[in-house]
């Protein structure tokens, strides 16, 4: 007999809906950030003539990509094609899964955690889904049958798989730190406490160069080089496949922020509050929706950094962009991630040699 | 039926499935596509026997990179099945028992062990990165470090035919 | 050599030095500049609800102009025709019958009165050559058509419209170019 505990099925089900069409809204509404960023960054206005404040553009623009012709090449495999971009989307939403978005809430008798999975691997997941996130684009540059696309397909994949070492090396200094792999003790242990970027800064800092690399922004948006590439991997896409594949992107950068904060600023931590006291003060339920108030906030701030440094920063050169993935991050990540073990084995000792 | 045995039915049905797949495939590209489904249903079979730290690593060493670094090659010598070359028949047939012997061997590997069955069961929590670890730096550290070091080698290799090449291109 | 200018400036080519190397310092820099702009003023403006004030020598399209009574005031003497230097300007005068004296302010008046647009070079000799005040540029300039012929302007096109039946369509197509605003003689 299947035995399936359905409050649990429920619990979950309703979780995974919320967090996935949130991160649809916030990947509309980036967008639309987006603009809005870069028009005041470069003293312009932006869109303003859908709604007030033109904030109805990402729909317009959303129905826009829907009435588009779809056009598939005739030399392409049509199913690769096909796959390309809904890959992209899948391995894009993949890592809400295991990003906790609140401590918990009391609902309906039940304390429900406000995370879809607690795994004890949840770092590690992270990684795997983002390493997956490479085959939507190859696949797509590939059945494109284009050779832009295909170059593009190939300068993503190569820079992601070179990030991907710096971004594990980094981490695995900041996991010698906190002693574990689940997110969710990750952000616990920065509860009250000292955030993990005080512990770790140089970690982060090379965790967000590469993130940068591994979202394809801007400056590593080699892949989408317009004026080298045509278009990039997705020249010879349109109408939604497209827009699912800018969606991706914009769903990769608030999800890795999303990870930043929950990795090196405290998750849901509010700032000089102590939580404990505050849920005990004010119910489980309000401290809960504060704390994802929170994290919301710096999720936007990193989204902000994310597009600042867009409209401010030209684009690698290819070398350069290699240059700096294996001659100077690698090694920077390494020697963090000895510095980190030294003092680690010396706070042991109780500070003597 | 069990929740665990439906997976275990569905994962190793997906796993040979995919795994005829990639021989079967004409382009290259479907067969490295296949394999990686192959990948994905051995780490669910991971994941069933709660070993979730190499149920995680074999997705992000082979599916992850190894399997890129294929599909990067294939793709960028754009082969498809016009430009496959004609096989010997007999290199074939000789193909046909070789794989039959190896599967020989295999099978009658797996039927003469019955540790593997003990240490299988389910519930146990060798698989658990924290364990795993320990057990890693503690009963296993010697053919561990040797084995870094074998890594550390061939990557060292790496370098050299890397070096190589370019000398060559600057003086030819 | 010399520079003909004081604004050359010389290009270094020095190799970076450890601090330039570093990269990051300028990136933060280049940020702090870009943060800047977000509390400058932007010089945009919402164009079709807000428009800027045209120069006072701007020249846009021309306007057959009537007097306060609404009556027509060109005469076809045909001097905007010949001072035209494209020839865009073609005319037909017609004589006043009685009992239109509400419509034409003189004896003579234009029965056709076409510019082409696209010969115009909207030079404003015709404003300059008509002794009546009766042409004259406005501030406005000729919309998109998809076929010549929409460019060639009428009387009905150019005719502005009556101040006493439409005053409010007329006091926005006088504009500010109309010389004598009152519709009295001619200043010159």
């Amino acid at each position: 007999m299947l035995v399936i505990d359905w409050a649990i099925f429920i619990e979950k089900l309703v979780l995974i809906i919320s967090v996935v069409s949130g991160s649809l809204v916030i990947a509309m509404y980036s967008t639309y950030m987006e603009r809005k960023v870069a028009a005041v960054l470069q003293d312009r206005r932006g869109p303003s003539r859908a709604g007030p404040f033109g904030i109805l553009q990402p729909l317009a623009d959303g129905l826009k990509l829907f009435f588009k012709e779809e056009i598939i090449p005739s030399f392409s495999s049509k199913f690769l094609f096909i796959l390309g971009p809904c890959l992209a989307m899948l391995t894009a939403m993949m890592i809400g899964a295991v990003i906790p978005w609140g401590n918990k809430v009391h609902l309906f008798g039940r304390d429900i955690s406000l995370q879809i999975a607690d795994i004890n691997i949840g770092v590690l997941y992270i990684f795997g889904v983002v390493s997956m996130g490479v085959y939507g684009i190859m696949i797509g540059g590939w059945a494109s049958n284009n050779k832009f696309s295909l170059l593009g397909a190939m300068r993503a994949s190569s820079q992601i798989i070179s990030y991907e070492l710096a971004m594990g090396i980094s981490l695995i200094a900041l996991l010698m730190v906190t002693g574990t792999l689940s997110l969710k003790e990750m952000v616990g242990g920065q509860m009250d406490h000292w955030w993990n970027i005080f512990k770790q800064p140089l970690g982060f800092l090379i965790f967000l160069v590469c993130a940068f690399a591994e979202c394809n922004r801007t400056p590593f948006d080699l892949a989408e080089a317009e004026n080298e590439l045509v278009g990039g991997y997705h020249t010879e896409y349109s109408s939604m496949k497209l827009g699912f594949y800018l969606f991706a992107e914009y769903i990769n950068m608030f999800l890795s922020s999303a990870v930043m904060v929950s990795l090196f600023f405290g998750g849901y931590d509010i700032p000089f509050v102590n939580d404990v006291n505050l849920a005990q003060n004010i119910g489980i339920n309000w401290a809960a929706i504060l704390q994802g108030l929170c994290l919301f906030g710096k999720i936007v701030s990193f989204l902000f950094l994310f597009m600042w440094v867009r409209w401010t920063i030209p684009r690698f050169r290819y070398d350069q962009l290699m240059n700096l993935g294996w001659k100077i991050l690698i090694p920077m990540a390494l020697f963090n991630m000895i510095v980190t073990g030294g003092l680690i084995l010396l706070k042991q000792n109780n500070w003597h040699f | 039926m069990e929740v665990t045995q439906i997976l275990f039915w569905f994962l190793s049905v997906l796993a040979v499935g995919a795994a005829i797949g990639v021989v079967l495939s004409k382009s290259p590209i479907y067969s490295v596509l296949w394999l990686i489904v192959v990948f994905f249903s051995i780490s669910g079979h991971y994941i069933l026997m709660n070993a979730q730290f190499l149920a995680i690593v074999n997705i992000i060493v082979y599916a992850g990179a190894i399997m890129v670094l294929f599909l990067f090659v294939i793709m960028l010598m754009n082969l498809n099945a016009d430009a496959e070359p004609a096989k010997n028949k007999y290199l074939k047939f000789a193909g046909v028992i070789a794989g039959m012997c190896l599967m020989i061997v295999l099978v009658a590997a797996l039927a003469e062990s019955s540790d593997i069955k003990v240490s299988l069961a389910r519930g146990s929590d060798v698989g658990l990165i924290k364990n795993l670890g320990r057990s890693l730096f503690t009963t296993y550290v010697i053919p561990f470090e040797i084995s870094s070091i074998l890594f550390l080698s061939a990557m060292v290799g790496a370098v050299v035919i890397g070096k190589k090449d370019e000398q060559k291109q600057v003086n030819p | 050599m010399q520079a003909l200018t004081n604004k050359v400036e010389v290009v270094s080519r020095k190799p970076m030095t450890w601090w330039e190397r570093m990269y990051l310092p300028a990136i933060l820099k280049g940020m702090a500049i870009t943060f800047s702009h977000i509390f400058k003023k932007n010089p945009t403006i919402n164009y079709p609800e807000k428009t800027r004030p045209f120069s006072p020598v701007f020249r846009g399209l021309q306007i057959l102009n009537r007097d306060e009574e609404g009556r027509e005031k060109c005469t076809a003497c045909g001097l905007c025709a010949v001072a035209c230097p494209a020839e865009a300007i073609t005319m037909e005068a017609a004589e006043r019958q009685p009992g239109e004296e509400h419509l034409y302010k003189e004896e003579k008046y234009a029965a056709k009165y076409e510019i082409n647009m696209l010969r115009c070079i909207f030079c404003g000799f015709c404003e300059e050559a008509c002794p009546k005040d009766a042409v004259y540029l406005s501030e406005t300039f000729a919309p998109s058509n998809f076929q010549r012929k929409g460019f060639i302007y009428g009387k009905d096109d150019l005719l502005i419209p009556h101040p006493v039946n439409e005053p409010e369509a007329f006091a926005k197509a006088r504009g500010s170019r109309a010389k004598n605003p009152e519709g009295h003689g001619n200043e010159h």
